[in-house]
């Protein structure tokens, strides 16, 4: 256990914002798991009581008769805005004291860092860069990203915790969610960030960096598995593969949609459906190709003259 | 003077009434600074014990301030910083566990980062030669250069992790189900400029972190499809490394001078510009749109396709 570079990762000044991100993140979940417990409990006793369900103020604290439903904004609001921008700077200030931005030698086109890092929030894109070639993992996977994002209000059709925190009413989607921010975002920028080391191989924390370290390990792409040689053939082998991903994929979606969301389905038009399908199959590929890569050491799924999955 | 001599010039007893009149007139002039003036000055004084009452004053300030419901309103509407706010809201809405405040922080940071960014503008040069050297005189020799270089850095890091807790928050409510829609779009957007706000801002000290973070980082537009001269069907289109987007990015095929002089301009008016507007969109869309989504009352099962009231 190498314990000072161990250290050295964690307070390198532009990973302590990660490293700050963790905790953090864990007391939001809980606070916002604690809260939507609450609601899911109030919800279910409501839904077997309609006397109380018609009566209740509907929220999972006590509300007093008498009290007024609004007060003003100055300086209810006004208060806690002031006091959060005090706190911030506050603690921005602490932080600027104690530790100072990062400066490195002057930019040299002729040495390359080893490891060369893009900026931490970007890590996760470049974590992604071992398992897609640049065009998928640089460019496709952001813009699918983003779409992914922007399309969400309107794929979800829902109603219900529309303005509470809730669990059992959309599990579905926070479940998605979850998955694409923490496990696919938060948990590829840590690998990123505190696994990668020079020459972006795999160190396990407390791991010396060694920068002469040599990996051998012999790539394969999918077809070679199968003893296909021809490009030709390695084209329609690969367009069969990713095509029978999204069509037995979406397939297995729909099953198991139908079956345990029935309402949504039911709800959805055929655009909203088959775009939660693609960017639902889509976010899975990403792990999938992980564990081929890191498994069974392929490479490539699909080979054309032009572009390589 | 000529009145004085008193004689032949055929207006008799004319002269002697002016002066007569002069010296009346200087008589009460005198005797009005003794009664006048120290009267007004009782008054000025009055006057003062109560400034809210001066012209000055309610110029500025258009409303009274005594604690009325009426003023703690006009408070919020009658200021121009204050009035994005409604006059009151949801007394459940000012409940940190529900809203976290991250919208807010964000926003807030924004604030300290164009503060400390213009600041720091007086001190850098966006060239090859001074850039480098400037962060060193920031570090070393401007008086807090290194306080100010540091909250700049930190407020950064710290705003994309606000960001990002900002759109978790949001997710887990389901705030963005209707009728908020296309403010989720809006947001989408601010979270996508604020990275590209950081991530130019990571290259301007120059140094070998920003260098190779940006290299990194622009080396993917290479691969982008169609537009990069790496890319999936680029060679095709004639894309080369002189004309491509990465070209178009860098101002030139590598990460050298122009690239310096593009990212600062982005960093420090182009992304800030656009990220302002969109802010104004995103801000007047979240009152429009009906206030802050929560907390709302809990919905059951049964209503859900029935229309809230």
């Amino acid at each position: 256990m190498d314990w000072r570079q161990l250290w050295e990762i964690v307070s390198a000044p532009d990973n302590v914002p990660i490293v700050g991100m963790i905790p953090l993140l864990v007391f939001y979940i809980y606070l916002a798991w604690k809260q939507a417990r609450a609601n899911d409990e109030l919800v279910a006793e409501l839904e077997t009581n309609p006397a109380l369900a018609k009566t209740h103020h509907r929220k999972s604290w006590p509300f007093r008769p008498g009290w007024q439903k609004e007060v003003h904004v100055w300086p209810f609001l006004l208060r806690i805005e002031f006091l959060a921008a005090i706190i911030v700077t506050i603690i921005l200030m602490v932080w600027s004291i104690t530790l100072s931005a990062p400066l490195e030698e002057p930019s040299n086109p002729n040495l390359t860092m080893n490891p060369a890092k893009a900026p931490w929030y970007f890590l996760g894109l470049q974590e992604m860069l071992v398992y897609f070639d640049p065009w998928i993992a640089g460019v496709v996977m952001p813009t699918l990203i983003i779409i992914g994002l922007m399309v969400i209000p309107y794929i979800d059709t829902n109603p219900l915790g529309s303005g509470y925190y809730t669990w059992k009413q959309r599990k579905f989607a926070i479940g998605t969610f979850l998955f694409g921010f923490i496990v696919l975002w938060v948990a590829m920028i840590i690998i990123g960030t505190f696994i990668r080391g020079p020459g972006w191989q795999w160190f396990w924390p407390g791991q010396t960096w060694d920068h002469n370290r040599l990996i051998y390990e012999v790539n394969r792409d999918l077809p070679d598995l199968f003893g296909i040689t021809s490009n030709l053939a390695k084209g329609i082998f690969g367009a069969i593969v990713v095509g029978g991903f999204y069509l037995i994929g979406g397939f297995v979606v729909h099953a198991l949609f139908r079956r345990y969301n029935p309402k949504d389905y039911r709800r959805m038009s055929l655009l909203q459906y088959s775009i939660m399908i693609f960017f639902l199959l889509t976010m899975v590929a990403l792990p999938a190709k992980m564990l081929l890569r890191l498994a069974l050491n392929i490479k490539y799924v699909w080979i054309t003259p032009w572009f390589n999955v | 003077m000529l009145e004085e001599n008193g004689n032949g010039t055929g207006k008799n007893g004319k002269e002697v009434g002016l002066l007569e009149r002069v010296k009346a007139g200087v008589k009460e002039d005198v005797q009005s600074l003794k009664t006048d003036l120290p009267a007004k000055a009782k008054e000025q004084v009055e006057g003062l014990k109560d400034p809210t009452k001066t012209q000055v004053y309610t110029s500025i300030f258009r409303h009274k301030h005594d604690d009325t419901p009426r003023n703690r309103a006009l408070g919020v509407l009658s200021n121009v910083f204050l009035h994005l706010h409604p006059a009151k809201i949801n007394r459940d809405a000012v409940r940190y566990s529900f809203t976290w405040g991250m919208g807010g922080i964000t926003f807030f940071l924004f604030l300290i980062l164009t503060y400390t960014g213009v600041l720091l503008m007086f001190y850098y040069h966006p060239t090859k030669v001074q850039a480098f050297r400037d962060v060193l005189y920031l570090e070393h020799d401007v008086p807090f250069g290194k306080i100010l270089r540091n909250m700049h850095r930190w407020a950064a890091h710290l705003m994309i992790i606000a960001v990002w807790l900002h759109m978790f928050r949001v997710f887990l409510t389901g705030s963005y189900k209707k009728p908020r829609e296309f403010n989720w779009n809006v947001g989408v957007i601010l979270l996508v400029l604020t990275l590209l706000l950081s991530f130019t801002g990571y290259l301007l000290p120059d140094d070998q972190l920003g260098f190779w973070a940006v290299t990194v980082g622009t080396n993917m537009a290479r691969a982008t499809p169609l537009l990069g001269h790496e890319g999936p069907f680029g060679k095709m289109l004639g894309m080369t490394p002189y004309n491509d987007v990465r070209f178009g990015l860098l101002g030139g095929s590598i990460v050298d001078a122009n690239a310096l002089l593009r990212s600062y301009i982005w960093h420090c008016i182009g992304i800030p510009l656009v990220a302002i507007t969109f802010m104004a969109v995103h801000f007047w869309r979240v009152r429009k749109d009906g206030g802050i989504s929560g907390p709302a009352p809990v919905m059951l099962e049964s209503e859900a396709d029935k229309r809230r009231t």
